[in-house]
């Protein structure tokens, strides 16, 4: 059993998904906006699952509501379940393509937002105009190739393990 | 288990109020965040001011003097309107207004979540910014604080769907509440009778009622009313005055009248919260 190494590159990557989320958005593009956190957590729970796992997504999740200033515990929650899925799925996930990741990840993704928007509705009785909410799914998908290799690389090159 | 622990945080914010400081406690931990995320407008606007030729700086300063000479010729009227209006209302034995004072705050971030009209504001508690404090900007009412934090606050803007505001007809007084609908240009009023004299072009400023907001500030204009002879009431629609998309520098108002009572800001929330 090695030792384990390299923790700032995940803390470091997360601060910067958490930074991205709260970046400001022109107008247009405020529905498409990405969950990066949520593509950078399925990323280390596919890589490391020893590591990173339910513990880590609910604290980051936390974190992320505090910064976002939403009810706190409603990304807790949300990041948790994508974690468990990553946790259950990154034995079949690593075998898959890049496309076929990026279809789990517009799944993931897309239960994420669902459990948001349940909560949000729970404490704010706001109505759900339509089905955009799913948008950001379908950009995080798309983007996931990108984000996978980028990671990949980060994790290769400072031997995070 | 930890899923558990998320859903008793969920239900805390209903039920425990002591959750709310302990949110605010730990939302010092967001301030770099915010921070580094306001590091590409502060660059726009550091090269907006020192990199500019001498010919656009002149035009500017020709323009502000153009504009100050406007305004200062309204305030010497205003002052003068002002001592009348003050020496009216002590023969009518009525209380005088009070001038609110005014702290200048910059915008450092909006809501993420398109459905939400909250901002975020650089300054908090430090620098003696209160819960349910009002905002405005040089044209009418933004909102009201929600969030103190010790360095940044967040501001639910006046067309958030759970907010609403007591408002008067500047015309003729007519009281009703203007409620937001998560449209950045919008706001209806609920609950106007089908008599009610109220047209198209009416200002609509704070009444004062509910105790959080100051009265006199403009809110916005009525754009349509609409009468359906089947319904009680008009369906009245108004535009906000305050550029609640483009303003980055916010007034937070210090109103003379005091610190209102957590019961005046819960009767002012409305239902929706």
């Amino acid at each position: 059993m090695t030792r384990p190494r390299g923790i700032w590159v995940i803390a470091l990557s997360i601060a910067v998904a958490i930074w991205l989320s709260i970046v400001p958005m022109p107008a247009w593009a405020a529905w498409a906006r990405p969950e990066w956190v949520a593509l950078v957590l399925i990323y280390w729970v596919i890589a490391l699952p020893h590591r990173v796992g339910i513990l880590s997504a609910w604290a980051t999740g936390l974190l992320l509501d505090v910064v976002e200033g939403v009810t706190l515990g409603q990304n807790a929650l949300s990041l948790s379940v994508v974690a468990y899925v990553g946790l259950v799925l990154y034995q079949r996930m690593r075998m898959y393509a890049g496309w076929q990741q990026a279809g789990i990840v517009f799944v993931l993704i897309g239960v994420h937002q669902l459990v948001n928007y349940w909560v949000q509705t729970l404490t704010h009785a706001q109505v759900v105009p339509s089905l955009l909410f799913l948008l950001p799914a379908l950009v995080s998908a798309l983007l996931w190739p990108t984000v996978m290799v980028l990671l990949r690389y980060c994790r290769r090159r400072f031997q995070v393990y | 288990m930890l899923g558990v622990a998320a859903l008793l945080l969920i239900a805390g914010h209903f039920r425990w109020e002591g959750l709310e400081r302990v949110e605010s406690a730990f939302s010092v931990v967001a301030t770099p965040f915010y921070w580094l995320a306001d590091v590409p407008s502060r660059i726009s606007q550091w090269s907006h001011h020192n990199l500019r030729d001498w010919r656009s700086l002149a035009a500017e300063n020709e323009r502000l003097r153009k504009d100050n000479l406007i305004l200062q010729a309204k305030v010497t009227k205003m002052a003068s309107l002002a001592a009348e209006n003050a020496r009216l209302r002590q023969l009518l034995n009525s209380a005088t207004h009070l001038d609110d004072s005014v702290l200048i705050a910059e915008l450092i971030g909006v809501s993420p979540d398109p459905l939400r009209h909250v901002v975020v504001i650089n300054k908090g508690s430090e620098d003696g910014v209160y819960d349910s404090q009002p905002v405005i900007d040089a044209h009418g009412l933004v909102g009201q604080v929600v969030e103190v934090s010790a360095h940044f606050s967040r501001v639910l803007v006046i067309t958030d769907s759970a907010h609403a505001v007591p408002v008067q007809v500047n015309r003729n007084g007519v009281r009703a509440i203007a409620e937001g609908g998560g449209r950045l240009d919008q706001l209806t009023l609920s609950h106007v009778a089908a008599t009610t004299d109220i047209v198209a072009g009416d200002l609509l400023t704070t009444s004062g009622l509910g105790g959080v907001f100051p009265p006199g500030y403009p809110v916005a204009v009525v754009t349509e009313v609409t009468e359906d002879p089947g319904d009680q009431f008009l369906q009245v629609t108004a535009r906000p005055l305050a550029h609640l998309d483009r303003s980055r520098h916010l007034l937070l108002v210090f109103s003379e009248n005091g610190v209102p009572g957590p019961e005046a800001a819960a009767a002012e929330e409305g239902p929706a919260e």
